[in-house]
């Protein structure tokens, strides 16, 4: 059974609060189709949930098969320099399919985000090792692909619909302590 | 050497067995590894499958005799005509080191292979 090997820290970005039951971690990449269908399942879920949830993102772009990945990664990274990471990462996923080296600018510039520095920060590659270091840290839990779920701690195996997931939260937080809001 | 056994090219998930290995590549190499993947597809899909997720490692083909390498190794899955997902961590005298199998449907991802590795070179 695959384990987060690296634990949850003040280095990641978080939502929801530290003392909830369960904490949801995904490893992702931005121009993955399948992580922007579960983008908007883990909304849903993060409803359901509430307080009872903790939900964490962490950077898994697949260079060689996704072009603009990578860029993707670093323009979020950069946002959260300025406290918008969480606004960058919805954005990113909202508009995958128009990704590309004009549209990141434009994300930063929906955000009021200083443009320029985006640019210089993507040209010098600032960002890249914050996100090789989410990747490695990936690599080492036994991230199989994207997105990669950990449930509090264990890799979760099997689809990530909203059903799949909600069960698999629930398991987790355990019968006693999961309040059921179906 | 890392071996990896597959069972087939093309399964339809982003970031496959074989397209992850390809981004953990520099990893692996690192550690003083080449990865080889294998699978009972032939040549010719293999390579389709090669340039469509831009592989920079090889693709053998136990295609002749179907799955013989496989079978050599123990990972012949007979009734299906396929391999198990089996990993293998061959050391330089060409001993097995490590192997770990995977259930067919689980891609089992890097950590073991990169755990292995660095046993090895301890």
């Amino acid at each position: 059974m695959a384990t987060l090997k690296t634990p949850v820290s003040s280095q990641d970005h978080v939502q929801g609060p530290e003392n909830a039951p369960a904490t949801l971690v995904e490893y992702g990449d931005y121009q993955c189709p399948h992580c922007g269908h579960a983008h908007s399942v883990i909304k849903r879920i993060q409803k359901h949930f509430a307080k009872q949830l903790r939900f964490v993102f962490r950077n898994f772009p697949l260079n060689e098969i996704h072009p603009y990945a990578e860029a993707a990664a670093e323009t979020a990274e950069f946002a959260g320099t300025h406290n918008k990471f969480w606004e960058m990462h919805d954005l990113l996923f909202e508009n995958q399919e128009r990704l590309s080296d004009s549209l990141l600018p434009d994300l930063a510039k929906k955000l009021k985000l200083p443009v320029d520095a985006l640019i210089k920060a993507l040209e010098s590659g600032e960002y890249a090792s914050r996100v090789g270091n989410d990747f490695s840290s990936g690599v080492r839990s036994g991230v199989n692909g994207t997105p990669t779920f950990f449930i509090n701690g264990r890799r979760h195996d099997g689809p990530f619909e909203y059903d799949d997931l909600v069960t698999a939260i629930e398991d987790a937080i355990g019968p006693e302590r999961a309040v059921v809001n179906r | 050497m890392v071996l990896a056994f597959y069972p087939a090219d093309w399964s339809p998930v982003c970031g496959d067995q074989m397209a992850l290995y390809n981004e953990v590549l520099p990893e692996f190499r690192k550690l003083g590894a080449e990865l080889v993947g294998i699978s009972v597809d032939g040549v010719w899909c293999h390579r389709a499958f090669s340039e469509a997720r831009n592989l920079h490692f090889p693709l053998l083909a136990d295609f002749e005799p179907k799955g013989a390498v496989a079978q050599k190794y123990g990972v012949y899955r007979d009734g299906d005509g396929i391999s198990e997902r089996a990993l293998f961590v061959i050391d330089k005298e060409g001993k097995i080191a490590w192997s770990y199998c995977s259930p067919i449907g689980v891609n089992p991802g890097a950590d073991g292979i990169l755990q292995a590795l660095e046993d090895l070179a301890k």
